[in-house]
């Protein structure tokens, strides 16, 4: 009999369940790449996880390690008497562009700002998914959305929030990378980086943060084919795939002073 | 005597939660309670594996504090009424996910900013729950600095016990005045381990949620909370009752209103006016049938004395049931009147046979 | 038997200072005692002032609206409070400062020369303590001993010296 090798499974961390996101969603593939690297570093056990407000709302049917639920936005303060509780454990905020960059962004900005030794996973799709589609701070300019039926203008409406760059200034923050899930190879890079910030956080050197550009098929009213490429010459364009900060790659053991 | 300490009432709160065992503290600098902030700061590392943080605003405190609860950690933020406003949200979300947490409001003159003297306007906010949905928070309300050091304690017995937010309901005269206290000795804690979630381990992993999609089972849950909040009401309602056989009315005051009542009944009963006090220690769960005992028991004139406007009024009116006469003196915004004032109120209005029920004298 | 006493005076001359180590005296001797300072606006640059009340029994209100001891160690207070003092009270006048007199003709006045006598034992921000030396010897709310037992544990941390001047203070203004 040949010898037969396993090359593709659920995760461990993955619970069996069919996820309610929408075909094409982002949510889903990062779910899967975040529980790949809860097997491979094997902290399924001491992970304890905050879902959002949002379509990940409903993440603790998915992950298989401890969760407690936040308001809208509050995950980083909320994940921050976690991890203050339990030092010794992994704990993640899992949060949407309108939860982290829009209502949540004291919590954000001032959790990076103590340096609190969590893992950010921020999932920008530039437009609020649950709600129906309405606009996000990240909403890119001349973007159709529900409450920019014109397009975003940015003379009424603003411009898309960079919060990545705004929080690799400030002297909290160890490592934030931007990548995206349009392709394999993206996929694996941003898993890649998922991992780093795990790892990073294990070893205490400071608040870490991956944002994931994600397709949103549903509500750019697009089929899942044409929001990757849209994600891939759209968005791209105005939020630069790559690691807007490493302080370990800088030379420095941890984000102490 | 030795063993009584001078305090301020701030630090009691503080000194209270810490030997009660309160390992995580975060709050926002606000007055009249930034004491306590600062007390905690200094103290919880007398706590094992304490942790105090002065968050970025009173919405992250709450929110931290409910983390920190979910691990299975004693609790504690405090604020005034601007900052209780903006807790709510948290609250709201502890009492779905049944978080046990105290929450102190020391309250000061309002709406808005209002002031930063001692009031009462936040009895509402406190007793009907405050934030939104269905659900109530246990309300306990100190009269000295004695009852700030043991009512801290049993707010944190009571939210284990019945794993829900609770709220210690003070303004900023019990907060600034200093009174000798003596602190007890904390009960050991029961908390059990299964309400906590500390990572999964080899076991089955857990999660703690308020969002319950499914009519039924929202239903089910808002039932399941109610329940427990009767049994709250059944075993948990508490008032110190000041009563006598030839009292010509009841005064119903709590915190630093029942202060300034007792000053008055003092006066009054030089002037040959026999009046009681009935003070609930509980305001949510408000002590309805312990009041209404007392009218039933023959006092008919009931006077409601408030640093507000008529708040507690309404559930005075609720417990009475009609029984007794219901009078109402109030001073709000910062005015803490003397008891001179509150006893001439009372001598005039138990004189005067025509008096309609009015807000104003 | 309760007495209640309303110290007032300038941000800095040590009022709030002078309610609290009085209330530390009351809680030797094994009285009850409420001790409200004035807080907030006021604590930065204008009027402070504390109520202090005492009594062998459960004190009802921490609030008063009729003093039967005023303590003035300026002149705004004294025109802030004089009307509320008891019939039959006394008015303690900071008299290196205050250098009016009451209105009120109902009431027993007692000047004391703060300043002088604590700058006779180098400081001049003694004149609290002085203000209280003369304060216990009229009204005798609480015995000397205790007071400056109370008084000891208070400036505890502070250096020795510290200590022995402001009792040398008290000691001048209790027997002058």
């Amino acid at each position: 009999m040949a010898k037969e090798k396993i090359i593709y499974q659920r995760p461990k961390s993955l619970k069996k369940a069919y996820t309610h996101y929408c075909p094409g969603c982002g949510h889903s593939i990062v779910h899967r790449i975040m529980c790949e690297v809860f097997d491979e570093m094997d902290i399924r056990g001491i992970t304890i996880g905050v879902p959002p407000a949002g379509c990940a709302v409903l993440a603790y049917f998915y992950f298989d390690v401890d969760m407690q639920e936040a308001p809208h936005g509050r995950g980083p303060a909320v994940a921050t008497g976690i991890k203050r509780m339990l030092p010794d454990r992994v704990v993640f905020s899992y949060q949407g562009d309108g939860d982290l960059a829009a209502i949540g962004t004291a919590e954000s900005f001032h959790a990076a700002s103590r340096g609190e030794n969590i893992t950010v996973i921020f999932i920008n799709n530039a437009v609020y998914g649950m709600t129906g589609g309405q606009m996000a701070p990240t909403t890119m300019l001349g973007q159709k959305t529900t409450t920019s039926p014109a397009g975003r203008n940015s003379i009424i409406d603003g411009y898309p929030t960079k919060i990545s760059e705004a929080l690799a200034l400030m002297p909290g923050t160890a490592f934030i990378e931007r990548c995206m899930v349009t392709s394999p190879a993206s996929i694996l890079k941003t898993k890649k980086a998922i991992r780093k910030a795990f790892e990073y956080q294990r070893e205490q050197v400071g608040f870490t943060m991956v944002e994931i550009l994600s397709p949103c098929p549903t509500n750019w009213k697009m089929t899942p084919l044409k929001s990757l490429e849209w994600v891939e010459e759209e968005m791209k364009k105005h939020y630069p795939i790559g690691v807007l900060k490493d302080i370990k790659a800088q030379g420095k053991e941890s984000n102490a002073e | 005597m030795t063993n009584k300490v001078l305090m301020q009432g701030n630090l009691v709160i503080g000194e209270a939660a810490i030997r009660s065992g309160c390992r995580f503290y975060a709050g926002y600098p606000i007055t009249p309670q930034n004491e306590i902030t600062e007390y905690m700061a200094e103290n919880t590392a007398r706590v094992e594996g304490g942790v105090f943080i002065q968050s970025e605003s009173e919405i992250a405190a709450i929110n931290m504090i409910a983390g920190a609860s979910a691990t299975g950690a004693r609790v504690m933020t405090s604020s005034s009424g601007p900052g209780i406003s903006l807790k709510q949200e948290g609250i709201s979300s502890m009492a779905a996910c049944e978080l046990p947490g105290v929450i102190v409001n020391i309250m000061r003159g309002g709406p808005g900013l209002g002031n930063i003297l001692p009031a009462q306007g936040d009895y509402f906010q406190a007793t009907r729950g405050g934030g939104h949905g269905d659900y109530r928070t246990i309300v306990l309300a100190p009269g000295c600095a004695q009852e700030l050091a043991d009512l801290t304690m049993d707010a944190f017995d009571l939210a284990d016990k019945y794993r829900t937010p609770v709220i210690l309901l003070a303004d900023g005269m019990m907060g600034q005045m200093m009174e000798p206290v003596v602190f007890r000795k904390p009960k050991p804690r029961e908390y059990r381990t299964e309400f906590s979630i500390t990572g999964a381990g080899e076991g089955k992993s857990k999660f703690i949620k308020g969002l319950i999609l499914p009519a039924g089972d929202m239903e089910a849950h808002n039932w399941k909370l109610f329940r427990k909040y009767e049994e709250i009401t059944r075993k948990e309602t508490r008032a110190v009752c000041e009563i006598n056989p030839d009292d010509q009315a009841v005064i119903v005051a709590y915190g630093t209103a029942s202060r300034i009542a007792k000053g008055a009944i003092k006066r009054l009963k030089d002037q040959g006016i026999s009046v009681g006090l009935f003070r609930p220690t509980t305001l949510w769960p408000f002590p309805a049938a312990e009041l209404l005992r007392v009218v039933r028991g023959g006092t008919k004139k009931v006077l409601v004395f408030e640093m507000s406007t008529g708040q507690m009024l309404e559930d005075v009116r609720l417990a009475v049931q009609g029984v007794a006469e219901i009078d109402f003196y109030g001073r709000p915004g910062g005015t803490v009147p003397p008891p001179v004032e509150l006893a001439n109120v009372i001598a005039r209005r138990l004189t005067d046979k025509k008096r309609v029920f009015n807000h104003f004298e | 038997m309760l007495n209640k006493a309303i110290f007032s005076g300038f941000g800095g001359q040590g009022v709030l200072m002078m309610g609290y180590s009085l209330s530390h005296g009351a809680v030797k001797e094994g009285l009850n005692v409420t001790f409200l300072p004035s807080y907030g606006a006021e604590m930065r640059g204008g009027t402070a002032n504390c109520t202090v009340c005492i009594s062998d029994e459960e004190i009802a209100s921490p609030i008063t609206s009729t003093p039967d001891f005023l303590i003035v160690m300026n002149i705004p207070s004294l025109y802030v409070f004089q009307n509320r003092v008891a019939r039959g009270g006394i008015i303690f006048m900071n008299s290196s400062i205050v250098n009016v007199e009451p209105v009120r003709k109902d009431v027993a006045v007692k000047k004391v020369d703060c300043v002088g006598i604590a700058e006779k034992f180098g400081d001049a921000r003694m004149a609290n303590v002085a203000m209280m030396g003369k304060f216990l010897r009229e009204t005798g709310v609480v015995s000397p001993d205790s007071y400056l037992q109370g008084l000891a544990e208070l400036l505890g941390k502070k250096k020795k010296g510290i200590l022995e001047a402001n009792a040398n203070v008290f000691n001048a203004a209790f027997n002058g």
